[in-house]
């Protein structure tokens, strides 16, 4: 079973530093490698570095890039400057969702890079190949070929900037990014992440990223696994493909629909989108908490106070920064208003909750 | 490699049991807080409550995961272990020192199903 798994250009490294390896999105990923309680609480205060190298990498370009994408994307393209970056979906034409991504525009014209979860990489190659049937445009997946490093918290940018050598990171915004080249290959440097942290992802070639990582841990930064990223992930209400937005989630339900712009004149998904909207959605995700450190898990039921059941968990902690149980949940739109008191089932006993904002983390983005 | 200690008996769910007189103190091993991580939360029975061979009497809840607690042998709750509300990292810093309940045995002759510390350590080999 192990050798099916796909390993990523530190997965040596990993081993070596006795990281606990598990399988995620069909790679052999580490999960910790001490604490994550250490590893969550080095992002938020100091620095750490992860291994997203198993993320994808997806290359358009062509006459008809911008339209394409514009196709496929949610987010609006149209006009978009090189250098920046935005966040959006895929969808399918029922409003559910293929994937959420990140979209670079690069310096050169007509040319994209779509940076999608490793778990849909298949799935969103196809969906994308389908998709560019009659556009002139080319599709190109190269995600073995790119490594990928986040260096994320307060201290990132010196890190970046000093340690790894990119000065021009200092001046980037969030969610934009700079092409720099060293020893003769690309490298990309963007200001984003995954934690509600400042932070920089850093795309290059294996060899170029295993210098970086080894060059991060040598200068004190934590090398932090899987189990951080979806705890960090999770206080700053960010979704997880899977948990927070499938095939039957659309951005909509998700409360993401400010990464859909609906006045674009068309894309995969806009009709259903614009529906849910003008006719409201059964289900909506929210975020909930708990007034005990009893720890709602995905899967466990939302109930009202009389046991009648409203929806499920998607993703629950006891939050480490914030020291207290919270979760996302899909329920009943009926109770999705903020404040609604709502009760979850933990094993055997029901917990009670009150609805809240899904950006349980007060984020320190660089604007 | 996890401390298996000596002179205690173990389920193969993890839990240990030290035995004094016909009152059987609870914990889980140290390999099960190892392979949990940082345990943030301790879900205890009451004082009192019963509790039965093989069925849960609480859970452990570390950041990533959540575990049921076992019952190695039927009887009366007469002590918990109240620390572990707000230290549950006890476990995590020494699994045979934060014992978790104390029974009060129904039937001592369900001792004989646990493990003594040799055989307990081939079932985490």
């Amino acid at each position: 079973m192990e050798n099916l798994l796909k390993k990523t250009c530190l997965h040596d490294l990993h081993v070596e530093l006795g990281a606990k390896m598990s399988p995620f999105a069909g790679y052999d990923m580490p999960i910790l490698y001490s604490s994550i309680i250490d590893e969550h609480n080095a992002v938020r205060q100091a620095a750490g570095v992860f291994d997203v190298s198993h993320m994808g990498e997806i290359f358009v370009s062509g006459p008809q890039a911008e339209a394409f994408v514009s196709h496929v994307f949610t987010n609006d393209v149209r006009g978009m400057e090189p250098g920046r970056i935005l966040y959006g979906m895929m969808l399918y034409p029922d409003g559910g969702t293929v994937d959420d991504l990140l979209v670079y525009k690069e310096t050169e014209a007509d040319h994209y890079l779509l940076v999608v979860n490793a778990a849909n990489i298949a799935t969103d190659y196809a969906w994308l190949l389908e998709q560019a049937e009659g556009f002139d445009v080319k599709v190109d997946n190269r995600s073995d070929d790119w490594g990928q490093i986040a260096v994320q918290g307060p201290e990132a940018e010196k890190f970046v900037c000093g340690t790894l050598g990119f000065p021009e990171a200092a001046a980037l915004g969030f969610y934009t990014f700079c092409d720099c080249c060293r020893d003769g290959k690309r490298v990309i440097v963007s200001r984003t992440g995954y934690t509600g942290e400042d932070g920089f992802e850093i795309y290059a070639a294996p060899g170029q990223v295993r210098a970086y990582w080894q060059a991060l841990l040598d200068a004190g930064v934590k090398p932090c696994g899987l189990g951080c990223r979806d705890t960090l992930r999770f206080e700053a209400g960010l979704p997880l493909y899977g948990d927070e937005l499938t095939a039957e989630i659309s951005p909509v339900m998700a409360g993401l629909g400010m990464f859909c712009k609906l006045d674009k004149p068309e894309f995969v998904g806009k009709d259903a989108l614009v529906a849910q909207k003008a006719e409201g959605v059964a289900r909506k995700l929210v975020g909930i908490e708990l007034s005990d450190n009893a720890v709602p898990r995905a899967g466990y039921p939302v109930e009202l106070e009389d046991g009648l059941p409203v929806g499920v968990v998607t993703t629950g902690y006891h939050s480490i920064t914030l020291d207290k149980s919270i979760c996302f949940a899909m329920v009943d739109s009926a109770y999705a208003a903020l404040g609604t008191p709502l009760w979850i089932r933990i094993r055997k006993r029901v917990f009670p909750g009150v609805v809240v904002k899904k950006r349980f983390y007060q984020t320190k983005y660089k604007k | 490699m996890s401390k298996i200690a000596d002179g205690l008996l173990y389920s193969e769910s993890h839990e240990w049991v030290k035995v004094d007189g016909n009152v059987a103190i609870i914990g889980v091993s140290d390999f099960a807080q190892a392979e949990m991580g940082d345990i943030t939360y301790v879900e205890l029975p009451d004082v009192d409550d019963d509790v039965t061979a093989g069925e849960d009497f609480g859970a452990l809840e570390s950041v990533k995961t959540s575990s049921e607690l076992i019952a190695p042998v039927s009887g009366k709750v007469v002590a918990r272990n109240d620390a572990l509300e707000d230290q549950p990292e006890l476990i995590n810093e020494d699994a045979y020192a934060a014992w978790i309940i104390k029974v009060e045995m129904s039937d001592e002759s369900e001792l004989d199903a646990l493990l003594n510390a040799a055989d307990y350590a081939k079932t985490i080999e």
